[in-house]
């Protein structure tokens, strides 16, 4: 394994950066982990709280086992081992957002333990290498609640809706070297949770925030003290971070300072992070097994159904699109990258197939090439998500096949896919409707192909001479003069032929 | 083990008890009282015995992901979540203003 | 004829269901007599007279129209200020939430109200169910109906049930809930006269009870015999979803299988609670039970409990953890006290709040779990006291291969006055030594009175059974109690 070559040139020498990553992501379900109050995003403040997570007297914690399923699906998929026997902690601490005065979470005995994760070569970014970044862990743990500072002059405001909504702490290894590999790294767990589902990897709404811990080093030494950002919610942020984060310990060791292990807190405003003082006054914890709930065992049968439901996931479909269906790395990599593109795209394989009466293998270059350059292309300018396409993967499938049928031309195909985004009409019907029929029939092209090469002579002249790049503007120039609606095949061999 | 009075002003303060000089000297006799005494635990061997996880042998049982599965533990009910808070505010609780 | 008041829960249910006397008439008897002893016992917090009025026309009408009637119907209780009741304050006795009015009902007061019953008040109990004497209760402590002979010294009626415990000496209800911790329904049952059983672990919901510890909390039930215990008892326990730790299987019909009769059953006599300056009372008491036993058909056998002197320093670690984590959440946010003062942030409002709505015991509690839990000396109290329970437990699996049941003494000593324990929490503590072993290993046990010391104050015997085994612990009960013959109730002075 080649290290990454990411340093900071400091005064003294190149610096290593060190970055361990801790991501809370929150768990798919309906209701909270100990509670059956609801889930979902944006509610009136304070509605989807019960007696349970109003931590009112007397009340009790029953797990939720959607939850455990979906943290152990995860474990799975990141080949972790899953611990058959763990238990919930107590994390003891007073916060207003808070409302038992503990968060019940997994300290000792975890559900999951140690698995990987694998990020990509990619070059142009700064990962020279493919490269597999440990998991140490993923505990599952309760969310807190929401404050509210700016409502009131001297009041906070408490929210407790997402108080007890289920999370997945994922802890990696101090693996990554460049802000490069964590944003890889990051952008590749996000991916792995959407393919299982046990997460809906809305950053921007808080489903995933990363703990971004850093620290530098001369290349070889020992780990330094590191430095845990808190709640970076995007991909980019947590690049920010590390970049910005990695050059401040740079420039305090080097002025003489000393790294203080703390918590800081990172402005997207400035790309800057700060200290959270406010947070560090004498924390323990005092962990200790939640007395209210029983150690979790889980059975074979769970497990067995756990793994069951397993999506194919990202790393294993690439492979099949590039070896089964003979895609391009690039393309394979565009196709997989989400749940939400893949989905679309094995829709259009199958209606293509079927439109074409093909093997899905013979037309997947067609369809990848076509989402990838045109309907990507299309939806852009539209300003809409693969999600929000105007067109349905069989609308797609159709125009396919009119062009896998030589019925019309790429270019013509184009023109109707413009139509049928203003209009919702078929691309059958548009061609139809349009006139956009391929012209295949020899007589008419020859007649046309005739009239040009007359009133070119001297071109004529100049690619016989030689000048074969001449050829290209022939075919233009016949193309024109039958409104695009030649069969180029046609065009290309009566043009040879009369060349000579 | 015992405690000072430095020591017993620490504890008070993570377990959020405001504690006058006075009740702290008065305390930290009492606690050492209680500590000498639950230190004699010393004397027994515990080799290869393993900490009581249930009392009962039992298992964990999972509940379905049902929402709002019934009153007792479902949401919905703000009015009576708010009921007896001592500052609630357009649906809020309302707390000492936090500088974070 | 008898008074009404001195009925027990089967005499007042069989009663109301022949019709001799409408649960009405029984609820209003019960009612002046709580009334009628409150500035003298201080034995409920809050009385609930409507209450009890409300659930006994319910019986009353449901009889008239020849409804089935639960097996409490008729019949109104005492319930511990410990159990959340939907409307009516819920303060655990302690400053701290002091006028919280829950808008929910405990599993184990629902079940009550369901099978028929209905509630006469909120009964006093040490501040968050912590203490032996009452002594710690915001609201006074409870005084015994008990005296010693020509004093008028007030003593205590146990803890933390003692409100439980002196409601049901002095007639003023014929059942009450009670929660039992460490001993808190077995100690203030033998200082009264009364009867008390803690069942298995699991057993009955913690669902709505205010935690003081929860691997140790367990309802049970208070009475005046070992009958009226177990029908109780039925009516409370039973699966609780809302609980993970609830016991998910059928509640026995222990009352019909009630019986005195020891043939053929081995009774233990586990040697290490003989302690060290034992009364001689006690003593003689303890061999008075054993007789009984023997009369009654058991075997009697001597076995070993040998960690049973650890149990104590055991459970005081593991409860004051458990409990300085539990009772994090008041906080003066949502519920109960809150005391902000001048310029006060969030965390000085927590440290206020608290300093002012915990008692000190409670307040002791929560340091002493404090510190056992904090940073490098979680391993060295709390991890080796669950060590200690496990050595304990077995202890007791051990003797249970050999016996079906173990007879104690319930407490080393008769109630003693309210006061004279204050100085010493350790010594208070020393209350619960032969109750606190059983709760750690989270057994059933009762405790049934026996006969007086010589100042005639009330002396108790415990029961100790299997995980499970209600039947034999009420069983055993039911034999001494059927030879022991305590009749005896302190004369009315109130
Ligand atoms: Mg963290
Ligand atoms: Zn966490």
């Amino acid at each position: 394994m080649t290290e990454s070559t990411y340093r900071i040139q400091g005064a003294t020498g190149d610096w290593e950066v060190v970055i361990g990553l801790e991501i809370h992501a929150q768990v798919t379900s309906n209701s909270k982990l100990f509670s059956s109050s609801a889930t979902a995003f944006g509610a009136e403040p304070n509605t989807q709280v019960s007696l349970i997570d109003a931590a009112m007297p007397g009340m009790l914690p029953v797990p939720n086992g959607e939850c455990i399923r979906q943290a152990v699906r995860t474990g799975m998929a990141i080949d972790a081992q899953i611990n058959k026997w763990s238990r919930f902690d107590r994390k003891n601490y007073f916060y207003a957002d808070l409302p038992q005065g503990y968060q019940i979470s997994q300290l000792y005995h975890p559900l999951v333990g140690e698995g990987s994760l694998t990020i990509e070569a990619d070059e142009k970014a700064g990962i020279p290498e493919t490269k597999v970044i440990g998991i140490e862990r993923i505990h599952v743990e309760q969310d807190a609640g929401k404050l509210m500072h700016d409502q009131h002059p001297t009041m906070s405001y408490v929210d407790l809706n997402r108080s007890g909504v289920a999370l997945m702490e994922i802890v990696s290894r101090p693996d990554m070297r460049s802000p490069a590999e964590a944003g890889a790294y990051v952008s590749k767990l996000r991916t792995i949770l959407r393919y299982v589902g046990s997460c809906d990897g809305n950053m921007d709404q808080g489903s995933m925030r990363c703990d971004v811990n850093v620290s530098v080093r001369k290349p070889g030494d020992e780990f330094g003290t590191r430095t845990e950002t808190k709640n970076v919610n995007s991909v980019r942020f947590v690049m920010q971070t590390i970049e910005h984060e990695a050059n401040r310990q740079v420039d305090v060791i080097e002025g003489g300072g000393k790294i203080v292990q703390e918590t800081r807190l990172f402005d997207p405003n400035t790309g800057t992070t700060r200290s959270m003082r406010s947070k560090e006054d004498a924390h323990d914890y005092r962990y200790f097994p939640d007395p209210d709930l029983l150690p979790l065992e889980l059975d074979d049968a769970f497990l067995e159904e756990c793994r069951a439901s397993l999506p194919e996931l990202p790393d294993a479909k690439r492979a099949r699109y590039e070896g089964e269906l003979g895609l391009s790395t690039y393309n394979a990599a565009v196709l997989t990258a989400d749940v939400d593109t893949f989905g679309w795209f094995e829709a259009l394989l199958a209606e293509t197939a079927t439109a074409q009466g093909k093997a899905p293998a013979e037309v997947a270059k067609q369809a990848a090439n076509w989402l990838i350059s045109e309907l990507f292309g299309a939806l852009n300018k539209l300003g809409r998500s693969l999600a929000e396409s105007p067109i349905s993967p069989q609308q797609a499938a159709e125009l396919l096949a009119l062009v896998g049928k030589g019925t019309i031309s790429g270019s013509i195909a184009k023109q109707v896919l413009e139509i049928m985004l203003e209009t919702g009409d078929g691309a059958g019907v548009i061609v139809e409707r349009e006139g956009l029929k391929q012209e295949s029939d020899t007589g008419a092209i020859e007649a046309k192909v005739d009239e040009i090469l007359a009133a070119n002579g001297d071109k004529v002249e100049q690619y016989r001479g030689g000048k074969v790049a001449l050829f290209g503007f022939f075919v233009g120039q016949t193309m024109k003069a039958m409104q695009g609606k030649a069969n180029p095949q046609v065009v290309n061999e009566i043009l040879k032929s009369r060349l000579g | 083990m015992s405690v000072d009075t430095a020591t017993v002003a620490k504890i008070a303060s993570l377990a959020r008890i405001k504690v006058s000089e006075q009740e702290l000297e008065a305390m930290v006799p009492e606690l050492n009282g209680i500590l000498a005494w639950v230190e004699q635990l010393g004397e027994v061997d515990v080799t290869g015995v393993e900490p009581m996880t249930a009392v009962i042998p039992n298992t964990l049982r999972l509940r379905d992901d049902v929402i709002d599965a019934d009153a007792l533990t479902g949401g919905n009910r703000r009015e009576a979540v708010l009921a007896n808070a001592p500052a609630a505010e357009h649906g809020f609780f309302g707390v000492p203003k936090v500088i974070e | 004829m008898t008074e009404i008041t001195d009925l027990g829960v089967a005499a007042i249910r069989d009663g109301v269901a022949a019709g001799q006397f409408s649960a009405a008439e029984v609820a209003e008897a019960f009612n002046a007599n709580v009334a009628a002893a409150q500035g003298a016992l201080n034995a409920f917090i809050v009385a609930t007279p409507q209450k009890a009025l409300e659930a006994a026309k319910t019986v009353d009408d449901a009889r008239a129209k020849g409804e089935a009637l639960g097996p409490m119907a008729g019949v109104p209780i005492g319930m511990k200020d410990l159990f959340a009741t939907d409307g009516v304050q819920t303060s655990a006795a302690s400053h701290m939430l002091e006028g919280f009015v829950p808008r929910y009902e405990s599993t184990v007061s629902r079940k009550l109200w369901e099978a028929g019953a209905g509630m006469l008040g909120k009964l006093n109990l040490d501040q968050f169910a912590m203490g032996s004497s009452n002594e710690s209760s915001h609201f006074g402590a409870v005084v015994s109906p008990w005296r010693r002979p020509g004093s008028n010294a007030p003593l205590t009626a146990g803890g933390s049930s003692g409100g439980s415990s002196a409601a049901i000496a002095a007639r003023l209800a014929p059942a009450a809930t009670g929660t039992d911790t460490g001993g808190s329904i077995r100690q203030p049952a033998a200082y009264t006269g009364t009867t008390g059983i803690k069942p298995t672990y699991g057993r009955c919901s913690r669902w709505g009870v205010v935690a003081y510890a929860s691997s140790l909390d367990q309802a049970g039930a208070m009475a005046r015999d070992v009958t009226d215990c177990a029908i109780m008892l039925e009516s409370m326990a039973g699966f609780d979803p809302k609980d993970a730790t609830s016991l998910d299987m059928p509640v026995p019909n222990w009352t019909a299988s009630l019986s005195g009769d020891l043939r053929g059953k081995k009774v233990g006599i586990p040697r290490e609670y003989r302690v060290e300056g034992m009364a001689p009372e006690i003593e003689a008491m303890w061999e008075q039970g054993i007789a009984w036993a023997r009369d009654a058909g058991a075997e009697v056998v001597e076995v070993s409990l040998p960690h049973t002197q650890y149990a104590l320093a055991a459970y005081y670690i593991i409860a004051p953890a458990e409990a300085s984590s539990n009772l994090a959440r008041y906080d003066g946010v949502r519920y109960g006290l809150r005391d902000l003062p001048d310029g006060a942030g969030l965390q000085d409002m927590y440290a206020a709040t608290r300093a002012a709505g915990f008692g000190a015991e409670v307040k002791r509690r929560i340091l002493i779990g404090t510190y056992v839990l904090s940073a490098g000396f979680y391993d060295a109290y709390y991890t080796k006291a669950q060590k200690v329970r496990t050595l304990i437990s077995q202890d007791f699996a051990t003797a249970f291969e050999e016996v079906d049941v173990l007879l104690t003494p319930t407490a080393p000593t008769a109630a003693f006055a309210l006061g004279e324990n204050q100085d010493d929490p350790v010594a208070m503590y020393l209350n619960d030594v032969f109750t606190v072993p059983a709760s750690l290993a989270g057994l059933p046990a009762m405790s049934v009175p026996a006969g007086l010391d010589a100042q005639g104050l009330p002396l108790g015997l415990q029961i100790i059974g299997r995980p499970l085994d209600e039947q034999g612990v009420l069983n055993a009960g039911l034999a001494i109690e059927s030879q022991a013959q305590f009749g005896t109730r302190p004369e009315r002075w109130w």
